[in-house]
């Protein structure tokens, strides 16, 4: 009994420690920003999580896409309004799935591989020998990891809509016979440059920063053994996924619980 | 230092993405950049608005002309007054024309339809429509069919 509360205080008071040094460390990170030379490394990791990413997320977008236009002709034609599948697919993408899916395909594509591989730049003493060189390994190693991450997940849910779009396009109109016309001219109708296409992008911009912050904050603060090593990967993924979640319900209700 | 195919890479991969932004833009919400049209202000009054809500669309012969920018109750008619804002350039409608709530297909939104008068005079910034016609309630149809009243 007495263990057991002992553990939870533990337990509690190690989750709040956990928290407070992700918070210092992404703002110790943000606070010596490298400058331009830093830029070029930064440009090196939009390659290894964004342009990496780009073949499973435009796969996934293009086959969800494909998905949502069979699945919503199915239940529009019973109603006679089929027209309305373009509507109906563009919505789902740019407000929820767009950002969501990404954000989740992003943290199983590029945060686990982010975590591990700062992890076993520290289980290798890497990060270690960088600081004995004098070189501050957060403004080397850890900023331009996250900052590529931050710019590159909102580009990902761009191309992600885009492909999804045009999937839901190749289904409904190419193979179901929808009129072109009317499912661009539906979607333009219903859907708001500024209260969708924006609102997914500034939903895209928080989960890009969630995840980036939770894979390397994972990576950095590991036990550097291939045990922990393996563990903080699983955690990166787990943690992304449901905070990605988490934040999308109270995000939507935000945006559009009115 | 980078080299040339990483670069180029990310160049395309940046390229993409504004090329996505542009595509969501343009072809899916149809964003238009005469966004702030000028405009007058007209008000009618309704005895029942139904579910005309602010930034409804106003029509004439099924054009639109401009928006529902307002709904208040006139505490003294106990009426709602709709006020909305017309493209300055339709600044011709006729002084005796009426405006109805309309529903876009049997379910769909409510709007506002013009139907112009013959009148010589115009409707200037600041004027109410005469005549009016609030929103059909199917539920009052409906209750009145049922209970046998005219």
């Amino acid at each position: 009994m007495l263990d057991g509360l002992q553990g939870l205080g533990r337990a509690t008071l190690d989750g709040l420690a956990s928290l407070g040094r992700s918070v210092v460390f992404v703002l110790s990170v943000i606070a010596n920003l490298p400058s331009w030379g830093g830029f070029l490394l930064m440009v090196r990791q939009v390659y290894a999580v964004g342009v990496l990413s780009l073949v499973i997320i435009m796969v996934s977008g293009l086959f969800i896409g494909m998905v949502l236009g069979l699945q919503g002709y199915n239940v529009l034609i019973d109603y006679g309004s089929e027209e309305s599948v373009g509507q109906m697919i563009a919505l789902t993408l740019v407000r929820e799935l767009g950002p969501v899916v990404t954000a989740l395909l992003f943290a199983g594509r590029a945060g686990s591989a982010l975590t591990a591989e700062i992890g076993l730049m520290k289980a290798t003493e890497q990060l270690s020998s960088l600081e004995m060189m004098g070189v501050d390994p957060l403004r080397r190693v850890i900023a331009p990891r996250l900052m590529a991450g931050f710019f590159a997940m909102p580009v990902l849910a761009l191309i992600f809509s885009m492909v999804g779009i045009w999937g839901g396009k190749m289904v409904a109109v190419d193979w179901l016979g929808v009129y072109d016309g009317s499912y661009w001219g539906n979607m333009q109708g219903s859907v708001g440059f500024w209260d969708d296409v924006m609102n997914g992008i500034i939903k895209s911009i928080v989960f890009g920063w969630v995840c980036a912050w939770i894979a390397v904050y994972q990576g950095y603060d590991l036990v550097p053994t291939s045990e922990g090593i393996a563990r903080a990967t699983t955690r990166t993924v787990v943690y992304s996924s449901l905070a990605v979640l988490g934040l999308d319900f109270i995000l939507t209700a935000i945006m559009f619980g009115d | 230092m980078l080299s040339r195919k990483i670069e180029i890479a990310v160049g395309m991969f940046v390229v993409l993405g504004v090329a996505a932004l542009f595509f969501l833009a343009l072809r899916v919400s149809g964003i238009t950049f005469d966004g702030e049209r000028p405009t007058y202000t007209l008000y009618a009054q309704f005895t029942d608005v139904g579910g005309l809500n602010t930034r409804s669309r106003v029509t004439l012969a099924g054009v639109p002309i401009g928006q529902v920018r307002n709904i208040r109750l006139d505490p003294d008619a106990l009426m709602a007054e709709v006020e909305m804002a017309i493209y300055k350039e339709v600044s011709t409608i006729p002084l005796d024309s009426s405006i109805s709530i309309r529903t876009a297909g049997l379910l769909g939104e409510n709007y506002l339809s013009v139907s112009p008068g013959g009148d010589l005079e115009y409707l200037q910034d600041g004027d109410s429509f005469e005549s009016t016609s609030g929103a059909l309630n199917i539920e009052s149809l409906v209750n009145q069919f049922v209970s046998g009243q005219k």
